[in-house]
């Protein structure tokens, strides 16, 4: 475990909704993700893990707890500070979320132009290049309307990748995948720690891609009971 | 267009993009603010020839100064003023020249309709005080009941006034008397009367009896060489006293135009379809883009996720607003114009498409648009990241 670690969660409550209403949704999580790691939350409905994923993404407000993130604390930070620390992230939805007015080049090439005016054509040459990785560089100019949902899916991919973040927050990716389309985008994933250092946390509940973790976290009932790293 | 909108945008045009991908909704957007541009370029047109057909019965004389009563908003409203005034406004060492003008209207009963003439009257050795046109025709108009007539006074056949003389004048009765019209001009319809009709004082007297040689409607004046019809008039103002109304001939006209435009309701109605069509063209385009914005919540909260400040999302919807603006204005002017040429043609009334007003509805168009883009954006609140997981 390096001494400055990308991830670093201590003491995480959260509840959702207000008065009588309140409930606690996390209870006390503290937690470390290694640079370049994959980790993978785990964990029955309910349990939690999509939420730790949003408040470590900086997508909700930290409540109570501290989650420092690429050495930079969430709870507290303002809304520049947030939209900053937001390109320096990588998101895969379950839901691909691709804008469907946008060809997969097009959609691939929002996840660039958020870092501002560059150079045009080295933009697309990247998409091209991230869109050729994911195995549609013969669907550049498709609409989602006229893809498959895992190759929906693997635009979704392309665009969280594309901008070289630090880290990439994924919510099931390979739901939509199959066995073998899935497995290729986990070791994509798996690639990019290796050789950019790129950190991983995923959601998934998919059982056949767990062998490629570096490390599994399991929650229930908001609470973490497991941790589980590979050797 | 989407490699020039994305050289001009410096972006990928996301708002371009979305609107042509749902085409039915883009021309339904279009077809609403076509439709908001046609109502303003329409009522703006009318509004263009009130302010026309009031010049028109200006430009029909030539003078530095008009007197008129203080009640005198137009020229033919008004009550009558003093010719008394005349000869103590040439008193004034800078005024050459005046002659008194009346104003009535008079109707031509015809088969086809009774038609409306503005009818003024003259000194007709006046000839310096009318538009250079009309000055050969005034001293004709000295013998009694000899009258000349606008060639353009609505329903009047070209070919009745083609060959007008002496020898072959048109006759008409009105007012109980006897009209022999022996000579045309080109003057122009308006709001008020089918055209105009021009008397010598004597004739205009003798058809409107209860009028006096003594109380014109106004009073003309000109100045001597080199002197400034402002400051002569306000001199005059000064002297003649506070219940008059002494201006320039263009001061007069500006006020003319002021009124009927504001105070008279054929004015009122136009400008208030001016903000009419202005108010259905931000609710179409409102409606269209807050319907937009509500369709790709999802897609927003994901760029928000991936970092994209609230200015970006502001700044596409401002795109859609100007592009619906631009494209909605090239049909809406094309209509406009058309219907520009079947007024005039079915009113004679002076429908013109200018330059400017076209570049004003524009610009006024992309403003409106704009307002609308902005009042969708608060929709843009909602698209939460968080609720994407």
């Amino acid at each position: 475990m390096q001494a400055d670690p990308p991830i670093r969660v201590t003491g995480l409550n959260h509840w959702f909704g207000s008065g009588e209403a309140r409930k606690q949704a996390i209870f006390d999580v503290s937690l470390e993700v290694d640079r370049g790691s994959l980790t993978i939350l785990m964990g029955p409905s309910g349990s939690g893990k999509t939420t730790v994923l949003t408040l470590m993404g900086r997508l909700r407000d930290v409540q109570d707890g501290s989650v420092c993130l690429l050495g930079e604390e969430l709870n507290g930070a303002g809304a520049t500070a947030q939209v900053a620390l937001r390109r320096r992230l990588g998101f895969i939805f379950q839901a691909h979320n691709l804008h469907d007015s946008l060809t997969a080049r097009q959609n691939v090439l929002m996840g660039l132009e958020v870092h501002g005016r560059g150079d045009k054509d080295g933009y697309q040459r990247a998409a091209d290049h991230v869109l050729g990785l994911v195995g549609l560089g013969e669907r550049l100019d498709y609409l989602p309307g006229n893809l498959s949902g895992g190759q929906k899916q693997r635009v979704a991919v392309a665009r969280a990748l594309v901008g070289n973040p630090e880290i990439v927050f994924a919510d099931e990716p390979t739901a939509a995948l199959d066995k073998a389309s899935g497995r290729t985008v986990v070791e994509m994933l798996k690639a990019l720690g290796r050789e950019r250092g790129t950190t991983t946390v995923m959601v998934t509940h998919d059982s056949r891609i767990l062998d490629l973790a570096d490390a599994i976290i399991t929650l229930e009932e908001g609470q973490i009971t497991r941790r589980e790293e590979s050797s | 267009m989407t490699r020039l909108l994305q050289r001009l945008l410096g972006r990928l045009p996301v708002g371009w993009l979305q609107l042509t991908h749902s085409r039915g909704r883009l021309a339904a957007a279009i077809a609403g603010v076509a439709f908001a541009n046609v109502l303003v370029l329409v009522q703006l047109g009318l509004a263009g020839a009130l302010n026309g057909t009031i010049v028109r019965g200006y430009a029909l004389f030539d003078a530095d100064i008009m007197i008129s009563a203080g009640d005198g908003n137009t020229m033919t409203d008004g009550s009558n003023v003093p010719r008394a005034l005349l000869w103590r406004a040439l008193a004034d060492p800078e005024v050459a020249d005046g002659v008194a003008l009346y104003v009535g209207t008079v109707t031509w009963s015809r088969e086809s309709g009774d038609t409306a003439l503005q009818t003024f009257g003259i000194d007709p050795v006046a000839t310096a005080f009318v538009r250079p046109v009309l000055a050969p025709i005034l001293p004709t108009l000295a013998v009694a009941d000899r009258a000349a007539i606008d060639r353009t006074t609505r329903r009047l056949e070209p070919e009745v006034v083609q060959d007008l003389s002496e020898a072959a004048p048109l006759r008409f009765e009105t007012e109980g008397r006897a009209l022999s019209v022996t000579s045309a001009f080109t003057g122009g319809v308006g709001f008020t009367a089918d055209g105009y009709l021009l008397l010598s004082d004597q004739t205009f007297l003798a058809l409107f009896a209860r009028r006096s040689s003594g109380a014109p409607n106004h009073i003309l004046l000109r100045t001597v060489p080199g002197a400034d019809p402002a400051v002569v008039a306000a001199r005059l103002k000064a002297r003649l006293g506070p219940d008059l109304r002494v201006r320039t001939m263009a001061a007069a006209i500006a006020a003319d135009q002021r009124y009927q435009g504001t105070q008279r309701p054929t004015g009122i109605i136009f400008n208030f379809g001016v903000i009419i069509g202005v108010l259905v063209g931000l609710v179409i385009v409102y409606q269209v883009l807050s319907t937009d914005v509500a369709d790709h919540l999802r897609e927003y909260a994901t760029f928000k996720a991936l970092g994209y400040p609230s200015g970006y999302f502001i700044g596409v919807i401002l795109e859609e607003a100007l592009i619906l603006a631009s494209l909605g204005f090239v049909p809406g002017f094309l209509i406009a114009s058309g219907l520009y040429l079947a007024l005039h043609a079915a009113t004679a009334l002076p429908l013109e498409m200018t330059l400017a007003t076209a570049v004003a509805v524009l610009l006024g168009t992309m403003v409106a648009c704009a307002l609308a883009g902005i009042l969708a954006t608060r929709r843009l609140a909602a698209a939460d990241p968080a609720e994407l997981f």
